[in-house]
């Protein structure tokens, strides 16, 4: 794993810009704990419509809020949420699929109609409905529950399609006539390719899972007393801040907001390329001697990440 | 014969499924909330006025048979399936009278215009673009090309379309900041020119994020196209690089991204939805918009209903399509 995260930053400028901008995204997230307003007190604690200043690095709101202790918990609260969807929905979606990848037969066929069935039903519609009959009641928790379940199908897919590929390959073959236990075979030799798949996978789910929130906020769908991402911008518009002279209201989360997707995509570009298998060939032939002592099994030069 | 067995049927089938699915969805999530429509229509109905108790009953009574809250769960989805053959969708709570299907009816040209000509605009400059970027990708131009996409590319959509509407609408007035039209339609250039004058920015807004989505994949298709052996042979024999990329290399990686299509149209539609109610577009999204504002619940189902049928057959109807692209389908 730690090979792993060290080749990225060597060989991926994405992946090592991408990492740079989360890390300053984390950095916020620490702050929001050393906040000197608590996060449901943000209202009338500071002085109105300041533009950025020394005092207050990116202004105040009409509301008397800090922009940027708001911004910190937005940031906190934003990743509390996808974190939810991702980890709810890459659960259902790994278990699906690599269940379905290894039983074959009549669960599989079933189960794939299914995900065929819910891959094409559209999302958003649903949240909306379903967030409307919510309204009020819907909190950071069940908004994060609530996008989980709606983003399982198209990652179970893929990590079919993984299981069955590593299914048929030698070493699994191997391992069977060697008289190694299934289970055994499925944690030590196919886990180690699952788990940088995996990651990728998370990634793009949390892509998935911020402009969601952004989107289902700026409807007030979500519960809006909580500061996230999607709020603040909700907010801003709703007291009308740029075309009455406060544009730091709106674009700091905006661009809040952009930087955090960009980081996430940069670091799953880096990744992607980590992955794929034409691209690593020249990076082991390029690095030879470096890598020698890696025995890492995601390293052995074959086409099982080929699309 | 045999193509129909094997992969006309089980598509159709799959979309009988879908429906369906969604359909029992759209009818089983009203239905688990905590929050009962009828006490809430009328807990509005209320709020302001004091109003006989026996009206209030009675108005119950006929808010109950408004929703289809009539019998048991079993019995109310029978008859939700019953009047959804018939057509009949409800009735708007907050437009009182009217039918639903004619709400939707009124916003549906609006949202299938946009979103036709985004997706046409979008999917073709994608596609070339990234082939024209995949083939030239040690010049300039197609790396700084590819940086921009790769930066706009994760960017929400609503974020996109809250720029465009500050610096173009509002702060540059180049653009109306709301609407469809304007004056009386019909087809005279003047109403068409507002018409294209209204729907720039949305469909901008839309063409952006999905031009760049398309171009990555095209990027990615043409980088494995190129690499094989009939392009190195058509380039050993000289053949016009214009027409290696638009002949050979284009059209071999047309075919995944009309697959993709399918798959990506319910993407699209939901960035339709939240255009159309960021532009205040008169489509289903905006219509969709307010109704979630009055909890107009039997609005908000309509649209979903349509929206999942909708894609639902827009992607099956790309997939049958397939085999017209693809001859090796044709060949199975």
């Amino acid at each position: 794993m730690l090979t792993t995260i060290r080749d990225l930053f060597r060989f991926s400028p994405s992946f090592r810009f991408g990492s740079l901008i989360l890390i300053v995204v984390a950095a916020f997230v620490l702050l929001s704990a050393f906040s000197p307003y608590e996060e449901d007190r943000l209202r009338r604690k500071v002085k109105r419509n300041q533009p950025p200043s020394a005092d207050f690095v990116f202004g105040t709101t009409s509301q008397g809020q800090d922009v940027f202790w708001s911004l910190t918990f937005a940031i906190r609260n934003t990743l509390i949420i996808s974190g939810i969807a991702v980890f709810i929905g890459r659960g259902i979606g790994v278990t699906l699929g690599m269940i379905s990848g290894y039983l074959g037969g009549i669960f599989d066929r079933a189960a794939q109609s299914i995900v065929e069935s819910v891959i094409v039903v559209p999302r958003l519609p649903l949240l909306i409905l379903i967030g409307s009959i919510l309204r009020g009641s819907l909190t950071m928790f069940t908004l994060g529950i609530l996008i989980g379940i709606l983003d399982w199908a198209y990652p179970s897919k893929r990590y079919r399609a993984q299981v069955l590929s590593l299914r048929e390959r030698d070493f699994t073959h191997t391992a069977v006539f060697s008289g190694m236990g299934s289970f055994k075979i499925v944690l030590r030799e196919h886990l180690p390719f699952i788990i940088p798949f995996l990651l990728a996978d998370v990634i793009s789910g949390f892509l998935f899972s911020i402009g969601i929130e952004v989107t289902l906020s700026y409807l007030g769908l979500a519960n809006l007393d909580s500061p996230t991402i999607g709020t603040m911008i909700y907010w801003g518009n709703y007291y009308q801040s740029i075309p009455a002279g406060r544009p730091w209201v709106m674009v700091v989360p905006m661009v809040t907001a952009i930087l955090m997707v960009l980081g996430f995509y940069l670091m799953s570009v880096g990744l992607g390329e980590y992955l794929d298998p034409r691209k690593r060939l020249v990076r082991l032939t390029a690095h030879a001697g470096e890598e020698a002592e890696d025995d890492d099994p995601r390293k052995e030069k074959d086409d099982v990440w080929a699309p | 014969m045999n193509l129909l067995r094997t992969y006309i049927l089980p598509r159709i089938l799959q979309w009988a499924l879908v429906i369906f699915v969604g359909i029992s969805a759209t009818f089983l999530i009203p239905r688990l909330s905590p929050i009962n429509p009828v006490d809430e229509m009328i807990g509005r109905m209320t709020a302001f006025a004091s109003i006989d108790p026996h009206a209030v009953v009675s108005m119950r009574e006929s808010a109950t048979a408004l929703f289809g809250l009539e019998g048991t769960l079993l019995e109310q989805y029978g008859r939700f399936w019953a009047r959804l053959f018939t057509g009949d969708l409800g009735v708007s709570f907050g437009n009182f009278p009217r039918p639903v299907s004619d709400i939707i009816a009124a916003g549906l040209p609006w949202t299938i215009g946009l979103l036709s000509v985004a997706i046409l605009i979008s999917w073709v400059s994608g596609v070339f673009l990234g082939a024209l970027a995949g083939y030239f990708h040690d010049r300039r131009w197609a790396q700084v090309l590819e940086r921009f996409v790769v930066v706009v590319y994760p960017i929400p959509y609503l974020i996109i379309a809250f720029v465009l509407i500050f610096v173009f609408a509002w702060w540059l007035k180049w653009f109306p900041l709301v609407g469809g039209s304007r004056g009386q339609p019909g087809l005279t250039w003047d109403y068409i020119s507002t018409l294209l004058y209204f729907g720039f920015l949305p469909a901008l807004s839309l063409v952006i994020g999905s031009t760049a989505f398309r171009f990555i994949m095209a990027k990615s298709l043409t980088t494995t196209e190129i690499a094989s052996d009939y392009v190195q042979y058509a380039e050993l024999a000289a053949v016009p690089k214009r027409k290696i990329i638009l002949f050979y290399v284009a059209r071999n990686t047309m075919l995944p991204q009309v697959t993709d299509l399918a798959l990506s149209l319910g993407a699209l539609f939901e960035g339709a939805l939240i255009t159309e109610v960021l532009f205040a577009y008169p489509g289903l999204g905006f219509v969709l918009y307010n109704a979630i504002y009055n909890a107009d619940y039997n609005i908000i189902m309509g649209i979903t209903l349509l929206s999942i049928a909708g894609i639902a057959t827009a992607s099956l109807l790309i997939d049958l399509l397939y085999p017209i692209f693809d001859p090796r389908v044709r060949l199975r």
